[in-house]
């Protein structure tokens, strides 16, 4: 093969006629994000296996979780879906969530990561690009719990536009809570540590709330536990807007809560990934 | 046949500085270094080295394994934060105005940095996106760095079945694709096959003639002697020598002539005619018939060899030695280098 030397187009411009900019201008860091996003779409293509934490997992609880507990909690499977759809659904999200910071810790360790680091792209891009196309994940949690509810017998008085305002919070959910995960991502060292870790995080978050179980069996401090946590409001204003078809307070609440995890968790995690990197 | 001469600088002159009478340069420095220091625990692998890049050069930073080589590289790449001493690119400063140095640079570490999910085509698409190239744009330049690197036909494979050496490529062309100023390769030949090896040693010429500022790490002699305009060498973190090649070789001697005699009864005339045609006084070997001597020039050795013929001394072998890096390190420091890097490093790829 002969030298491409002679070829003027791949003359390199001199240092002193380049423009240089002092930072990443915010058309140019949303291109970065979705760029990304592009990648870990494209990687979840080529690894369907991924997946199954968003599609088998959601199959298995609502079928596991609609036989055990109808009879007990509600008295029947009709009467129990609407109350367990939501909680199921709110769960299979935060398990989802977790393996974004999984992901993150198993991205930073790999080569591919160095030269994100040596590029002049926005430092929360490695970051935000992978929560973006985590998006479609919770959609799809959503989605086939749903599916398999309405197989079930479940019937959403919300009708479609109810339950697609259901999935638009799970998903707003989703992309909140997971900022706790990343953090996590960027302190740990080990992918492993990274699901020990959530695992204790996510499991009080999913079970200490009104998911699956109606607060008034609880004691009263466990109670005030599961007002607090944030995914409470998320599952009972699922429950609005998908059986009732209504904008309830709670959705504000769910909301308000999600901002609160997302403020506080975004900084943490931006700071300790800047900071490692 | 070479149109580029009015637009990139040539290599530099053997003063180190950029052949070029363009008034709009303001820095001909692309690398200042002073003091640069990085300590991981209680070790400092980088221990106060200066360092001055020229732009136009290809420098080459020489050590052994873990002498900093790659510390020294990553600090100034923003990959790395300096624990002390300052480092300017293009006038940049690294710690300050790491953004703007990231705009002026290619990286290409020694571990293959694209990602193994996507094909070759993809990643450069990916880092061409990433760096401000419209979708269209980056397909074209992703086509004219696989052509470039001879990867055309790999364009649509996944990185998991490249071959070291193309995956080697495929690493330099992402570090091309906005056409850095200043590129920095560490050790880019290292742990490749001898004709993937003289590919990549072209590859870089190449890089440097179209312009570009290359500061490469290497622990190879002979890599450093081939490619670099300039070379410093670091031990221990800290920097034991710099110069041009042919300074450094002039301190250590190119390469030794080894000749064995058939009669150990003319090792002293042998000598005695080797030491008229050479400088350097011929060592005659502890056994007996024989001598070695160094040479600064590995011509030398025709003479001397057909000198002895001429005298009707029979030679029984002759090699002719290049120094190893142990040879340079004894020379520089006064001790060999503590890493296993054979002797025979150079004679083997």
């Amino acid at each position: 093969m002969t030298a491409t030397v002679t070829n003027p187009t791949w003359a390199t411009p001199r240092p002193a006629t380049r423009t240089v900019q002092a930072s990443v201008p915010l058309h140019d860091a949303f291109t970065q994000t979705t760029t990304l996003a592009w990648r870990a779409l494209l990687k979840m293509r080529r690894n369907p296996e991924q997946l199954v934490d968003v599609t088998a997992m959601p199959v298995l609880f609502t079928v596991m979780f609609g036989f055990m507990f109808a009879g007990a909690i509600s008295g029947s499977q009709a009467s129990y879906l609407p109350i367990l759809i939501p909680g199921i659904i709110a769960q299979t999200t935060i398990t989802a969530c977790v393996a974004a910071g999984v992901q993150l810790r198993e991205d930073m360790d790999k080569g591919v990561f160095d030269r994100f680091r040596s590029l002049p792209i926005t430092r929360i891009a490695p970051l935000a690009g992978p929560m973006m196309a985590d998006l479609a994940r919770y959609a799809i949690a959503a989605s086939v719990t749903i599916l398999v509810g309405i197989l079930m017998g479940y019937r959403p008085g919300g009708g479609l536009p109810g339950v697609t305002l259901g999935i638009l919070l799970a998903v707003i959910t989703g992309w909140s809570l997971a900022w706790i995960f990343l953090w996590i991502g960027t302190i740990t060292r080990t992918a492993g540590a990274v699901q020990g870790m959530s695992m204790m995080i996510m499991f009080p978050l999913a079970f200490l709330s009104n998911a699956f179980v109606p607060v008034s069996t609880l004691p009263a401090w466990l109670r005030a536990v599961t007002t607090i946590n944030p995914v409470s409001h998320v599952v009972s204003a699922m429950r609005d807007l998908m059986n009732k078809g209504t904008i309830t307070a709670n959705v504000g609440w769910a909301l308000l809560g999600c901002a609160t995890v997302a403020a506080i968790f975004i900084p943490l995690a931006v700071r300790s990934y800047t900071k490692r990197v | 046949m070479n149109v580029q001469s009015a637009t990139t600088p040539g290599r530099p002159s053997s003063s180190g500085r950029p052949a070029d009478g363009e008034s709009r340069v303001q820095s001909p420095t692309a690398v200042e270094a002073r003091g640069l220091t990085k300590t991981f625990g209680t070790n400092r692998a980088v221990d106060g080295i200066d360092l001055t890049v020229c732009e136009g050069e290809i420098f080459g930073v020489l050590g052994p394994n873990g002498a900093g080589k790659t510390t020294v590289l990553n600090m100034l790449a923003t990959l790395l934060p300096i624990d002390s001493g300052s480092a300017r690119i293009f006038g940049y400063d690294v710690r300050r105005e790491a953004h703007a140095v990231r705009q002026l640079i290619g990286v290409t570490g020694q571990y293959a940095s694209v990602d193994e999910n996507l094909t070759g085509r993809e990643n450069l698409w990916l880092f061409g996106r990433l760096q401000g190239l419209s979708s269209k744009r980056a397909h074209g330049t992703a086509d004219d760095l696989l052509a470039k690197f001879d990867l055309t036909d790999a364009a649509h494979r996944p990185i998991a079945q490249f071959s070291g050496g193309m995956r080697r490529r495929l690493d330099l062309a992402a570090s091309l694709i906005t056409r850095p100023a200043l590129v920095f390769l560490d050790e880019p030949t290292t742990g490749l096959d001898p004709r993937t090896r003289a590919q990549m040693w072209h590859t870089i010429r190449d890089l440097a003639a179209e312009g570009s500022t290359i500061m490469l790490t290497t622990q190879y002699l002979d890599e450093a002697d081939e490619l670099a305009d300039r070379i410093t060498v670091i031990d221990h973190g800290r920097k034991v020598a710099e110069g041009t090649p042919d300074q450094l070789k002039a301190q250590i001697g190119t390469s030794s002539l080894r000749v064995s005699l058939t009669y150990d009864a003319d090792t002293a005339r042998a000598v005695a005619l080797a030491a008229e045609l050479i400088r350097d006084t011929p060592i005659p070997t502890p056994t007996g018939s024989g001598f070695s001597v160094t040479l600064s020039d590995a011509n030398q050795a025709a003479d001397v060899l057909i000198a002895l013929r001429d005298h009707h001394l029979d030679i029984a072998g002759a090699a002719i030695e290049q120094p190893s890096l142990d040879d340079v390190f004894m020379a520089l420091t006064g001790r060999p280098s503590d890493t296993g890097v054979p002797a025979t490093e150079t004679s083997h790829s």
